[in-house]
């Protein structure tokens, strides 16, 4: 294939997905701010009568931050960066841009769909996978389309060695289809029945510790190939690009991936410590669990030393800013895990709130902060104008700094003190404290964490607003940026 | 032996023969680049020339007219 100078890169599809980013990340984060406050009063349960429980809205904010704004910067970014790094254009298929468009109206349509039956109560209660088959069905056919798009045009591409990035997102393609076909394996109950109950109602192919280890190994992996494995994916990009530094070692790059690879998919049984599993998977699950730490630190590693010689942009480039504190978050997300994954570690932290905490050092600080910053650079180049503010982004990136730090130390202490105060026993033997004990001592903390998802959510509205400014009335670019995003 | 036992050997096995490819790729990474069979740093560059009218930073299948010896 030859080059052709008139050719421009097609960012149709990455724009539409950045919208549904922009707009799953508002919703999803709204219900986590308002479910934390109801943990921290009560009284917010009765805003909304059965559609306003902490019960009903926390698969839906888990569900919308996930499958609405994760998933969508990841195709954004996908969108974008893979007709860059292949240097193919989706104009130059009508069939690549018309499956392009069609993955996105269908993701639409399932994504709003999840979101109008789990505010129903329509669930599989199955963490991260409580969508009912109907729309299990519809992703399925979603996931395959965007394979279709992945692998057509890996087919035409200019750049024969695949970058790094694309391992990435091929692996977080592979490993979501796998996963996720398994673990929702279900039978609906209406038709088993000859026409008897509700038609979206369905039961798990599998029962009790079987159904246990199906579900966390989706589960973890869901954490695996969906919050780590393409955000990986676009920090590999979008640092380099940004900062104009080539990835520190390419090499490294490669050994981190196979090992994440490895190891990753083992890890899950961690989900399942103290419980049915035989006991040597769950020493597997931790052991595994343990050995993550070398990958994933390879990557972050090797992120931080891209930027050697280089950290004046540190202070100069706020999106740099945000990737090398994504960076250093996955770092200690990736260490915390581990930890807690310890045998005897569990043992006081299973079912505390250390484990939310945990969660979200990692999807706040890593995972939004790396979907921002990818979003924030890609901006100028599709929408060919300058970021409308600095000083907003500058102020964003504190506030919710400021929102992840509070978030992850509240929870640390209210974890670790709840499960020191559910063991505690007295001379004799018997537990010192009853349950609504924790509840009373918690409360500071809960509260603490309400506010950090007000930081957060004020954070993500100035993003928001800093983007439609950036489409709509931001000075125009005449040209392309190299390295550095321009902004005013 | 319980089939909850030989699914414990069997993840062992499994372990051990991924570990040992896992190295050996590693050790196959660093020779290559040492004998000059490979530039793998090179592929860093994917990220920063990334036009689409820019010449591609790695063509591992040899243009038609490359392999004719008529660049």
């Amino acid at each position: 294939m030859q080059s052709n100078a008139a050719l421009e890169y097609d960012y149709t599809v990455a724009k539409l997905y950045t919208y549904t980013a922009i707009l799953f990340g508002f919703v999803g984060m709204l219900i986590g701010t308002l479910i934390a406050a109801q943990l921290a009063f009560p009284e917010l349960n009765y805003l909304l009568g059965e559609y306003g429980t902490f019960s009903r809205l926390r698969p839906l904010h888990t569900n919308v931050v996930i499958y609405g704004f994760t998933v969508s910067g990841i195709f954004a970014t996908f969108y974008y960066l893979a007709q860059r790094v292949l240097k193919v254009s989706m104009a130059e298929s009508k069939f690549i841009m018309f499956m392009g468009k069609l993955q996105f109206a269908l993701y639409l349509v399932a994504a709003t769909a999840m979101v109008i039956t789990e505010l129903m109560g329509y669930t599989q209660s199955k963490e991260y996978a409580q969508m009912e088959w109907p729309l299990d069905l519809l992703i399925v056919v979603i996931w395959v389309i965007w394979g279709i798009v992945m692998f057509a045009l890996i087919g035409i591409r200019r750049e024969k060695a695949l970058y790094i990035s694309m391992w990435y997102f091929i692996a977080c393609f592979l490993g979501v289809a796998m996963l996720y076909l398994f673990n929702n394996m279900a039978i609906p109950t209406y038709f088993a029945a000859g026409g008897v109950g509700s038609i979206m109602h369905s039961v798990s192919m599998y029962s009790g510790t079987n159904d246990a280890l199906v579900q966390w190994w989706w589960g973890h992996n869901a954490v695996a190939f969906v919050f780590t494995v393409p955000i990986v994916g676009m920090i590999y990009y979008f640092l380099p690009k940004e900062s104009g530094q080539a990835v520190y070692s390419y090499k490294l790059s490669l050994l981190s991936f196979w090992g994440l690879m490895f190891v990753y998919l083992w890890a899950g049984s961690h989900h399942l410590l103290w419980s049915t599993v035989p006991d040597w998977m769950q020493t597997m699950g931790s052991i595994f669990s343990v050995v993550l730490i070398l990958p994933s630190w390879g990557s972050a590693i090797n992120m931080l030393l891209t930027m050697k010689g280089e950290w004046n942009q540190l202070t100069e480039n706020p999106l740099i800013k945000f990737m090398v504190l994504a960076s250093t978050f996955y770092m200690l997300s990736t260490l915390e895990g581990p930890i807690q994954a310890i045998k005897s570690v569990n043992a006081i932290a299973h079912f505390t709130d250390w484990i939310p905490g945990h969660v979200h050092d990692g999807v706040l600080g890593w995972v939004a902060f790396m979907i921002m910053a990818g979003l924030f650079h890609m901006a100028p180049r599709m929408f060919k104008r300058e970021i409308y503010s600095k000083s907003l982004i500058e102020a964003q990136f504190w506030l919710q700094t400021t929102a992840v730090v509070l978030y992850f130390t509240s929870m640390w202490i209210a974890g670790i003190t709840q499960g020191m105060m559910w063991r505690a026993v007295d001379e004799y033997g018997n537990l010192m404290y009853s349950f609504i004990d924790t509840v009373t001592v918690l409360h500071p903390y809960y509260a603490i964490r309400a506010l950090s998802g007000v930081l957060f959510l004020t954070g993500f509205v100035m993003f928001a607003y800093n983007m439609i400014k950036t489409m709509t009335s931001s000075k125009v670019l005449t040209e392309e940026p190299q390295f550095k995003s321009p902004m005013a | 032996m319980g089939i909850r036992e030989l699914q414990g050997y069997a993840s062992l096995f499994m372990t051990i023969v991924f570990v040992v490819a896992l190295y050996g790729y590693i050790v196959y990474l660093y020779r290559s680049e040492k004998k000059g069979e490979k530039d793998y740093e090179k592929l860093g560059n994917i990220a920063l020339d990334d036009e689409i009218d820019s010449k591609p930073i790695n063509t591992s299948d040899p243009l038609p007219d490359e392999k004719k010896g008529a660049k």
